[in-house]
């Protein structure tokens, strides 16, 4: 049977299963564990009740456990074996992550791709939304920056490989070199410590327009009275932006900045397209598929590594759920 | 920009020209592979793509077929069309310049005669018509002519049809619709009661459970690779479609049911009520009532997933096997083309653009529900 046969199966298996199970499941319920009849039917209507959220939540939550939750605690457990993953070493394997000059490297770089992607990101994002916002073609300009989001990191790896070739006949930034005079063409992916600015340039491609549509949706819920009664006072377009427009959004940018700091941190399609890792653009994501595979003692410990650069993000977030709920 | 009604047009201006930059810097990287992924491969090196509309300048070797000579006037004279020879493809263009060694191959302007060093001459004219002289037999060989000229450009689909064909672009395209549609199908019904109940049932810990999908919807991949592919393998589906499928369809859940119960939530209580004061059941009032009103917010859903699983690199390198017949065209691109088509850039921008194409269409026309559903993710 071809996988795209097996696919259209699954669909109806998947789709068919999920409508008998909470159809019967709850017919089950209804009918058979707590009828609506009997010496007390109310009681039984107020138990069926109280059971039903459990059969709505079942599915989900078994997937959820087994495909989040259980890993969490896997991982762990597994990073605390050796490669084979018959004995058992403690913390063996963080003590020769530290140890190792690579991981140093894409922790540093790590780190650096946090400070300046969101940033960038959320900065050039709000600049476009502002300007874009009085366009007549605003709603154009937007499309065209959103755009990238729909692209693959692989692609646009692809697309900036492009850019940046080493040759002034194809690579756009040796082509402008050239015509400005210079004389031979540079690998800009080989630059040290630059090269991962240029690898970064790609993300902020992709993520600025992700920024600018949630900014732009907040900058347009801001209530015209602010503004206007600033520009009575007297500020300039300049002010009205930082001083009344910015401070009013300020929850938002918070969301957009650590939404795109969790996706810096897991992303790691980029470098290893564009560099494989090789010359010091080593970061997290992509040491750990170094290990996949070969070690998964390291793989899980570096995957956890990950984890705890992301718990103060997630920490913060489940905060701010529960206070919206409240 | 109102309050400032002298400066208003010249800031207008620069708020346009800014925008205008802008919009240009982020579409010139895809421009640039789009208009490569139609080059002629061999222009593709000897021009940038910013100049594909112009004629492309390139040098090329030929050897007069010493078979066509006559003699005429006590000489051997060969003629022909530098053209019409064997190294030459495409339309006939405008020859520049003209040489007899490799070392100088434009070395003389076209209507010049060159002095072969045997004795003899070599012309060749604009349009691409020489002259071989020689005073005498050329045996078996005529000499080398080498020749610069401007060659129209060359747009074709060759490079598609190389990348789906010989380089089995065309099963990675399969592959990756194969672990797309079900993988962006199956969440979304599983998620929809889910969020349904988060929504609008009262049970203990509902805040709770809020919260801790609230936290996965942050955990990073990385860490269920290996602990799920070992589960995988143990129960026996190993690396196949129907591991990926459910890998997909796990770690999109927090995705999906965070966005569907803040839609749900927000749809007016008075309708729900209503419904439950008639005598519906809890399950009807999801089947006909909240999963209709539903649709922006499981179509935003439905986008964003279809999308990443699409767009994956990582879940489809992990979970599915590595042999040719099961890669997806992101795997195939990362982990083949890049390595051994590193060079052929045409190849390299077709298969790009083959892969990018169907996210493209999908972003360009559903583009409204991908805006609705990020705001719902993110704003409050």
């Amino acid at each position: 049977m071809s996988p795209l046969v097996q696919g259209l199966v699954t669909i109806l298996i998947g789709v068919g299963g999920c409508v008998g199970y909470f159809y019967l499941s709850n017919l089950v319920l209804d009918r058979v564990i707590f009828p609506a009849r009997g010496p007390d039917p109310g009681r039984n209507i107020s138990r069926a009740n109280a059971v039903r959220p459990w059969l709505f939540l079942f599915p989900a939550m078994a997937a959820l456990g087994l495909y989040l939750v259980y890993p969490v605690v896997g991982s762990f457990w597994r990073s605390l074996f050796d490669r084979d993953g018959d004995e058992f070493i403690g913390a063996g394997n963080y003590a020769s992550l530290a140890a190792d000059e690579t991981f140093r490297t894409a922790v540093f770089n790590n780190l650096l791709w946090v400070l300046v992607v969101p940033a960038a990101a959320t900065f050039i994002g709000l600049v476009s939304a502002q300007l874009t916002d009085r366009l007549r073609w605003g709603n154009l300009a937007k499309s065209m920056i959103f755009m990238p989001m729909a692209i693959s990191f692989v692609g646009a790896s692809l697309i900036w490989k492009f850019v940046y070739a080493n040759e002034a006949d194809i690579g756009l930034i040796n082509a402008i070199r050239a015509a400005l005079g210079a004389d031979n063409p540079v690998d800009v992916l080989q630059i040290p410590f630059w090269n991962n600015f240029f690898l970064m340039m790609v993300l902020i491609w992709i993520q600025t327009g992700f920024a600018m549509v949630i900014l732009s949706a907040a900058l347009r819920g801001i209530p015209e009275e602010t503004v206007e009664a600033a520009i009575i006072d007297g500020a300039n377009p300049f002010q009205i932006f930082f001083r009344i427009k910015v401070p009013q959004i300020m929850g938002t940018i918070v969301v957009v900045w650590t939404t795109i700091t969790i996706l810096v941190l897991k992303v790691f399609d980029i470098v290893y397209t564009m560099t494989g890792g090789n010359f010091g653009t080593q970061i997290l994501p992509s040491y750990m598929m170094g290990y996949m595979f070969r070690d998964d003692g390291r793989a899980t410990a570096v995957a956890f590594v990950i984890m705890v650069l992301v718990l103060p993000v997630m920490v913060w977030n489940i905060r701010q759920a529960r206070k919206e709920l409240r | 920009m109102q309050g400032v009604a002298g400066h208003k047009s010249r800031l207008t201006w620069a708020v346009n020209l800014t925008v205008l930059a802008l919009v240009v810097l982020w579409l010139i990287p895809t421009a640039g592979l789009l208009v490569s992924s139609f080059r002629d491969r061999d222009q593709i090196s000897a021009t940038g793509w910013w100049q594909a509309p112009f004629a492309v300048e390139q040098t090329y070797r030929m050897r007069a077929d010493a078979g066509a000579a006559v003699q005429e006037g006590g000489q051997y004279v060969i003629v022909g069309n530098v053209f019409d020879s064997d190294g030459y493809a495409g339309a006939a263009g405008r020859v520049t310049g003209f040489g007899i060694t490799g070392r100088d191959p434009a070395g003389f302007a076209p209507g010049a005669v060159a002095d072969l060093r045997r004795g003899g001459t070599v012309s060749v004219q604009p349009d691409g018509a020489f002259r071989v002289t020689a005073p005498e037999d050329f045996g078996r060989r005529g000499p080398n002519i080498y020749f610069q000229a401007a060659t129209p450009p060359r747009f074709s689909l060759d490079n598609y049809a190389r990348v789906l064909g010989a380089d089995a672009m065309g099963q990675a395209f399969i592959n990756t619709l194969t672990v797309t549609i079900p993988a962006t199908v199956i969440p979304i019904l599983i998620a929809a009661f889910a969020a349904y109940a988060l929504a609008w049932m009262e049970f203990p810990g509902r805040g709770l459970l809020i919260a801790a999908v609230v936290g996965l919807l942050v955990v990073p991949l990385q860490l269920a690779l290996v602990p799920l592919l070992k589960l995988h393998q143990t129960v026996g589906i190993g690396q196949s479609f129907v591991g990926i499928w459910m890998a997909h369809t796990g770690f999109g859940l927090p995705l999906a049911v965070y966005l569907l119960r803040n839609y749900m939530a927000g749809l007016p209580r008075d309708i729900i009520e209503c419904a439950k004061v008639d005598g519906a059941t809890d399950f009807q009032v999801f089947t006909r009532i909240v999963l209709p009103l539903s649709f922006p917010a499981l179509a935003s859903f439905a986008i964003f997933q279809f999308l990443w699983v699409w767009n994956d690199l990582l879940v489809a390198k992990v979970f599915l096997p590595s042999s040719d017949e099961a890669k997806v065209m992101t795997v195939k691109i990362a982990d083949d083309l890049l390595g051994s088509r590193g060079g052929d850039w045409g190849i390299l921008a077709a298969a790009a653009f083959t892969s990018i194409a169907v996210p493209l269409l999908v972003f360009f026309t559903l583009q409204r529900y991908l805006v609705r559903g990020l705001l719902a993710g993110s704003v409050k």
